[in-house]
Order: C-alpha cells, then sequence, then structure tokens
C-alpha cells in the first residue's frame, strides 16, 4: 500500500489548515454560503436535508486497519456511530457539525486520508477495480498509475473549476469490475504484441439523465504518457465543454456533441502541443510510487487446502459462503473475500463502527491488513489464505457479516435516496430493503444466479440504475414517488446501458414488479444461462408482458 | 476595483479604452480583441504599452499575430466558478511563450489566488473589500504542488523524494 512521505503529508495537513480558516471565515459571516460552497465541495462537505454530510476519499477504494478504525472512531466521536460506504468507493458520515469538521479531517490526516476532492466541479476521487493487484485476470496492477493520478489531480491549478464534476476510473483486469466505460475517463491497462504494458483510453461516459458509454479515444498510451495525455483531455473540456446547462456540462455531452473522432482529434492536437516533458513524472518517480505496490510475502502454498475441503463438505453454510463470497487469488492457496455489506432487510453499504473495527481486527489477521472498499458497496479482504477461511468465516458471522449474497439478487447497489440526499426525488433505501426481503431466501437467491439490482433515488443516478440487470429509478410526480425500472443494463466489460420497461410503478407495487421479472426469467432461461444473458437473448417483450399484465 | 500584484495592492497604469474613444498614442491601455485585430498598425506604432482584454471564450491562437505588441493580456472570469481562463492563461505562458503581465479580472476570490499564480497570473483586480492580508495569506497556504510543470509553490519535481 502506498505510504505517505514528508511532501504528502504536509500538503494534506496545509490544506485542512487551509479549511480551517475558510470555515472560521464562513462562521464569522466573512465568506457567504454562495462562496463557501466550492471551497467546502472541495473538501468534500455537502449540505445535505438534515445535516452536513462529509465525504472522505478512500483513493481508490484501498486502506488498511488502521485506517479503517480511523473510520470508525470518527463515526462514534462525530456521527451516530455508523458509516455509509458508497458506490464511489468513498464513505460518508451524515450528520457531522460544521465547526468540527477541520477537526475530523486533521484526525483523517493523522491516518494519511483526506476528502479533498470527493465533491465539487473538480476532478473527484479516482476509482479502480476492487481486486486490483490480486486478481487473477490482471495485465498490471492498476493502483500505482491511481496513487500517481491522486497526486497530479489533487488541488490541480488548471482543473478545479471544470464545467461539472469528473470522474476517472482505472482497472487492469481483462474483466471490468470498475465501470470503466461509464466514466469520464476510463482507463484499461493492457499488453500490446511485444509484451508492453499501456492504457487503453476512454472518454466521454457518464450516467445521469443522459447515460452513454464511453467510446475509446485511444487504442494504446504508453504508461509514461498518461499525465499530459489526461491534461489534453482535462484542457479540452475545461475550454470547451458547455457552462450554461448543467445538465449538459459533463464532458460526455461534449464528446457526443463533436462526435467521437472530432473529439479525439482536438485531445491529440492539445496533446501534439503540449508541454510533455515537463508534465511527464519522472521513471524514479514512477518506480518509488510502484515499490509500495510490490506483492506482498505471500507464504508459499499448496493451491487446495485439504483441511477446507473438509470444511467445505461439513459445513453447507460455510460452503455456500465461500461459492459466493471467495473469488480467485493470483498467488496459490489464497483467496480474494468479499464481505458483503448487504444483510437481508438492510442498508445497502452501511457499517457499524463495531463492524469497520471488527472488519480492520480481521484483516490485521488474515488479509495482511489490507482492506478494499467495492463500488457495489461492499468490503473486500483481498489476501486471505485459503487455510484461514473457516475462522474468518466464523468471526465475520459474530459481526453480522457474513452474508453470502455477493452478485446475488440482494446485493443491491442503492444510493442514499430521500432519507437522506437533498437532491432524492424519492425514497430509494426502503425500496431495497424491501426487494432483498422479498429476494433474500438464500435458496431463492442462489437459484436465481448472477443478478445486479441497482436503484438511485433521482436522475443524478449515484445507484448506477442504468447499469443495472435489473435498473430502478426514484422520480415523483405530483408528491408520489414512483419507480422507473430499466432491464439489462451491465458495467462490466460488455457494457449495455439498461433500457425503460414502460410506465413507472408506486413503491407499493414495485417489489410485485421486480420480483415478476425475475420469476419471468426463471421460466424462460436456458442452458444455466445468467439473467443478463437471458435478456440479451430474448430482449424486453416477454418482460414487459409479464408485468404489465399482472399489474 | 484594488490590484495587487507581486503580493501589494498597487496603483493601475493601465486604462481600459472604451470602444468608441480613438486610440492614444501614449499611456497604457486595454483594448478589445476586436480592435487589437483592426488597428494593428496603429497598436503597432505606440509609444506606450498596449494591453487586451478578450473573453473567456477566445481561443488564444487569436492573439497570436499580435504578441509581440502586447505587454498585457487581461482574462476574464464571470463567475469564479467558471475556470475556462486558467485554461487560457496556461496555454499563453507554455504555448505561446507570452511573457507579458497577465491579469485576472472579474469575480476573482482570493480562495483561489493560489491556483491563479501557478497558471500564470501575475496580478489580480480584486472584489473589493478583500484585504491584502487574507488574499497574500491564501496564495501562501499550499506550499507545495504535486503539478509538474506549473509555477507556484514548491513543486513535486523539485522535492527530494
Ligand atoms: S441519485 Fe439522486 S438521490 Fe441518490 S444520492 Fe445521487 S443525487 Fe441523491
Amino acid at each position: 500500500m502506498y505510504r505517505y512521505d514528508e511532501f504528502d503529508a504536509t500538503f494534506v495537513r496545509q490544506r485542512v489548515d487551509q479549511f480551517r480558516g475558510q470555515v472560521e471565515r464562513r462562521v464569522n459571516g466573512e465568506l457567504s454560503e454562495e462562496e463557501f460552497r466550492p471551497l467546502r465541495l472541495m473538501n468534500g462537505l455537502y449540505l445535505q436535508l438534515h445535516a452536513y454530510m462529509l465525504r472522505v476519499a478512500v483513493p481508490y477504494g484501498t486502506l488498511n486497519s488502521a485506517q479503517m478504525r480511523k473510520l470508525a472512531f470518527i463515526a462514534d466521536t462525530y456521527d451516530r456511530g455508523y458509516g455509509h460506504f458508497t458506490t464511489r468507493q468513498n464513505i460518508q458520515y451524515n450528520w457531522p457539525r460544521l465547526p468540527d469538521v477541520p477537526d475530523i479531517l486533521e484526525h483523517l490526516a493523522e491516518v494519511e486520508m483526506h476528502a479533498i476532492q470527493t465533491s465539487g466541479n473538480c476532478i473527484r476521487n479516482v476509482t479502480a477495480d476492487h481486486w486490483a493487484g490480486v486478481a487473477a485476470d490482471e495485465a498490471e496492477d492498476p493502483r500505482p498509475h491511481a496513487e500517481l493520478m491522486r497526486q497530479w489531480s489533487s488541488l490541480h491549478p488548471e482543473f478545479s473549476f471544470l464545467p461539472r464534476k469528473f470522474k476517472i476510473a482505472v482497472t487492469g483486469a481483462s474483466a471490468d469490475r470498475a465501470a470503466i466505460r461509464y466514466h469520464d475517463i476510463g482507463l484499461r491497462l493492457k499488453k500490446n504484441g511485444q509484451g508492453e504494458v499501456g492504457f487503453e483510453v476512454f472518454a466521454g461516459g457518464g450516467m445521469g439523465r443522459t447515460p452513454m458509454l464511453a467510446p475509446r479515444v485511444r487504442d494504446w498510451l504508453a504508461k509514461e504518457d498518461l499525465l499530459p495525455y489526461l491534461e489534453a483531455i482535462m484542457r479540452v473540456y475545461n475550454l470547451h465543454g458547455r457552462r450554461d446547462n448543467k445538465y449538459k456540462a459533463r464532458i460526455k455531452i461534449l464528446v457526443h456533441a463533436l462526435g467521437a473522432e472530432e473529439f479525439t482529434a482536438q485531445v491529440e492536437r492539445e496533446y501534439a502541443r503540449i508541454d510533455a516533458p515537463h508534465i511527464e513524472p519522472e521513471q524514479q518517480e514512477l518506480k518509488r510510487i510502484a515499490a509500495y505496490f510490490a506483492p506482498p510475502d505471500y507464504d508459499a502454498l499448496p493451491g487446495d487446502d485439504p483441511a477446507l475441503a473438509l470444511r467445505l463438505e461439513k459445513h453447507e453454510d460455510f460452503a455456500g459462503w465461500v461459492e459466493r463470497n471467495v473469488s480467485a487469488h493470483r498467488a496459490p492457496g489464497y483467496g480474494i473475500v468479499n464481505i458483503s455489506l448487504k444483510p437481508i432487510g438492510g442498508i445497502p453499504g452501511d457499517a457499524s463502527s463495531d463492524q469497520m473495527r471488527a472488519v480492520a481486527d480481521l484483516a490485521e489477521t488474515f488479509s495482511l491488513d489490507e482492506i478494499r472498499i467495492s463500488h457495489e458497496q461492499n468490503l473486500v479482504l483481498p489476501n486471505v489464505a485459503k487455510r484461514d477461511l473457516f475462522a474468518l468465516w466464523q468471526s465475520l458471522g459474530e459481526h453480522s457479516l457474513a452474508d453470502a449474497n455477493i452478485g446475488l439478487a440482494s446485493d443491491i447497489i442503492a444510493c442514499p435516496g430521500l432519507d437522506y440526499c437533498g437532491l432524492a426525488t424519492a425514497r430509494s433505501i426502503p425500496i431495497a430493503q424491501d426487494i432483498s426481503r422479498r429476494l433474500g431466501d438464500p435458496a431463492r437467491q442462489r437459484e436465481i444466479g448472477d443478478m445486479k439490482i441497482k436503484i438511485s433515488g433521482c436522475i443524478n443516478a449515484c445507484g448506477h440504475h442504468h447499469a443495472g440487470h435489473i435498473g430502478i429509478l426514484g422520480l415523483e410526480k405530483r408528491g408520489e414517488e414512483y419507480y422507473q425500472i430499466t432491464l439489462g443494463g451491465s458495467g462490466d466489460e460488455r457494457a449495455s446501458v439498461g433500457e425503460i420497461i414502460g410506465p413507472g410503478f408506486s413503491a407499493e407495487n414495485l417489489t410485485d414488479a421486480v420480483e415478476t421479472i425475475v420469476d419471468t426469467y426463471m421460466g424462460l432461461r436456458e442452458n444455466g444461462e445468467t439473467f443478463l444473458e437471458a435478456y440479451r437473448r430474448v430482449g424486453p417483450d416477454p418482460f414487459k408482458e409479464a408485468v404489465y399484465a399482472t399489474h | 476595483m484594488p490590484l495587487i500584484r507581486n503580493g501589494e495592492i498597487v496603483a493601475d497604469t493601465w486604462r481600459v479604452l472604451e470602444e468608441v474613444e480613438d486610440i492614444p498614442a501614449e499611456g497604457d491601455v486595454i483594448v478589445s480583441l476586436e480592435r487589437l485585430k483592426n488597428s494593428t498598425k496603429q497598436i503597432a506604432a505606440r509609444a506606450d504599452r498596449t494591453g487586451v482584454a478578450i473573453e473567456n471564450s477566445a481561443d488564444p491562437v487569436e492573439l497570436e499575430a499580435h504578441l509581440a505588441h502586447l505587454d498585457l493580456i487581461a482574462l476574464e472570469f464571470p463567475a469564479f466558478t467558471d475556470g475556462r481562463a486558467y485554461s487560457q492563461a496556461r496555454r499563453l505562458r507554455t504555448q505561446y511563450g507570452f511573457t507579458g503581465e497577465l491579469r485576472a479580472r472579474g469575480n476573482v476570490l482570493v480562495d483561489q489566488a493560489g491556483f491563479l499564480k501557478q497558471v500564470g497570473f501575475d496580478s489580480f483586480e480584486v472584489t473589493d473589500g478583500q484585504s491584502l492580508e487574507i488574499w497574500n495569506a491564501s496564495a501562501r497556504s499550499m506550499t507545495l504542488t504535486y503539478q509538474r510543470g506549473y509555477d507556484g509553490g514548491q513543486a513535486i519535481r523539485e522535492f527530494a523524494r
């Protein structure tokens, strides 16, 4: 894992002091709310329905036990004993008081964390594959590049007042777990014929009211050229992105208006005259960062653990959990453990401070002190020896963290919605809870198989509904909440945008409709195809017929 | 509107020329882009300095032919949240080699002091009521910068890592 050096540490401390001064000026009236707004946003502080909300960055979703314990401490001291992990691999606190925020930031700085640029019209916290560095299907660990981008984008003097927020995601794997084509810039590390590793670059993707998949703007970019090339994209966007209408201000609109070809040509022109030698990081600097992400010292273990095989036979529950929650690791004898934050009927992504501390302890004991946050609002212990799986599973169970539902129907993504968010048009948490209860019977959801249900409480799509196999969007008409269903969305390497199936549903009827869709799929699936495969084969009609015939 | 340069409030020797006024032979004046294009010869022959104010949607390429006669370029912030002029400034400095005065005007906020300096601005027309003290404190609040190739604080490249 990356560790701050003196430069990073000083930078973050100065930022805390700077914000402390700004908060003081706000509190004593020197700054108006309008002037304070972009400043607080660039420090992760929102004004929500009931209170301020602080969004803390977990850069590329990686953290250690000490950091997780600090998050628990903040939840206890400044919030109500819990935190909410988001689709941006961040954590949000819903009840901080404004005068406390500089202190919270100071606590974070102690463990090399911050809230810089987790909101505002700037380059947001960079996200990455949550299995980075341990996945079996990876060309190269994307995290050194993600860290380089974290540094480069932090208080970038030229790109801190963009037309709109800007999100970058990076993966090094062939399977896309970071939904890169749904981002403003999506990066994929790949190998060419000579065995060199470089980037495939996508730009202009996004969700919101006009969902778009990013087209490819560069098939191959040498690794060293990443920052100059990013600056070229950012400059074209900063100068030409629309600023007259906030709903048309994202880069996807610019790319769409110009066409991918013309946009790419403009970027290439800018890139050709950019001061690249000045912007490029030095080789030794790249090496310095990469060294922090060198694979840890794994024990030399046999690929299969005999004791594990025995346990799997004897404990059905344990076997079910291993099947769903443990994924292939690149080191023999190890597994990637995914911890579900989706208990049946619970709030997706919420964790209590006790649970955070438990995960911190378990990461120390079983996962070489490393934890990940996934954009699917779950946690990951990336380095667990197979021989430890049973003990880990038992401990997780003691903290209600052993739900065996990763990737299943109750592993629902949901944004905070009307329960917290000032922009919401409808509730999303209670909807998620209801669907989870309805479909959450362990045998039933295993039978249904891979299923991504994603719920947003408004058109901003923080719940990634466009990428849901079943997507749900909460809207409002004449004071009544209603919900639109989309089908067939996906954020993986075969990304697609879900299609609206027809008129919306009331909160009362929604879960029935979702269940009908699931039952329809169960009835028509062939040869064990997943919901998404079946949908791609048969299209929306059978689902529409079933849903609108009964409602 | 106080003018800040090099950390001090200074008298503004520049005058923005009204469209109806003739271009004077003497005195430091700031003209519009239209004026600059239409009166190139007259401006080239002036004894005193000439500057130009451009909108933040203008492409600096339009100034290219005139740079030799320009001592100041004023860039516009219609709202402090509209950051186009940062990229214009950057382009003028690095791609067109402009070494004269780069002035930020419009809705220029004290909390942007550091960023403005880093992209190459060196004078600032700040809104009334912002104190010089706070301005300078803000400009100095971050002494480190991660970005390579930008001015300002101690850049990462100079830092022994
Ligand atoms: S999708 Fe809408 S309601 Fe949900 S968190 Fe985002 S802005 Fe708020």
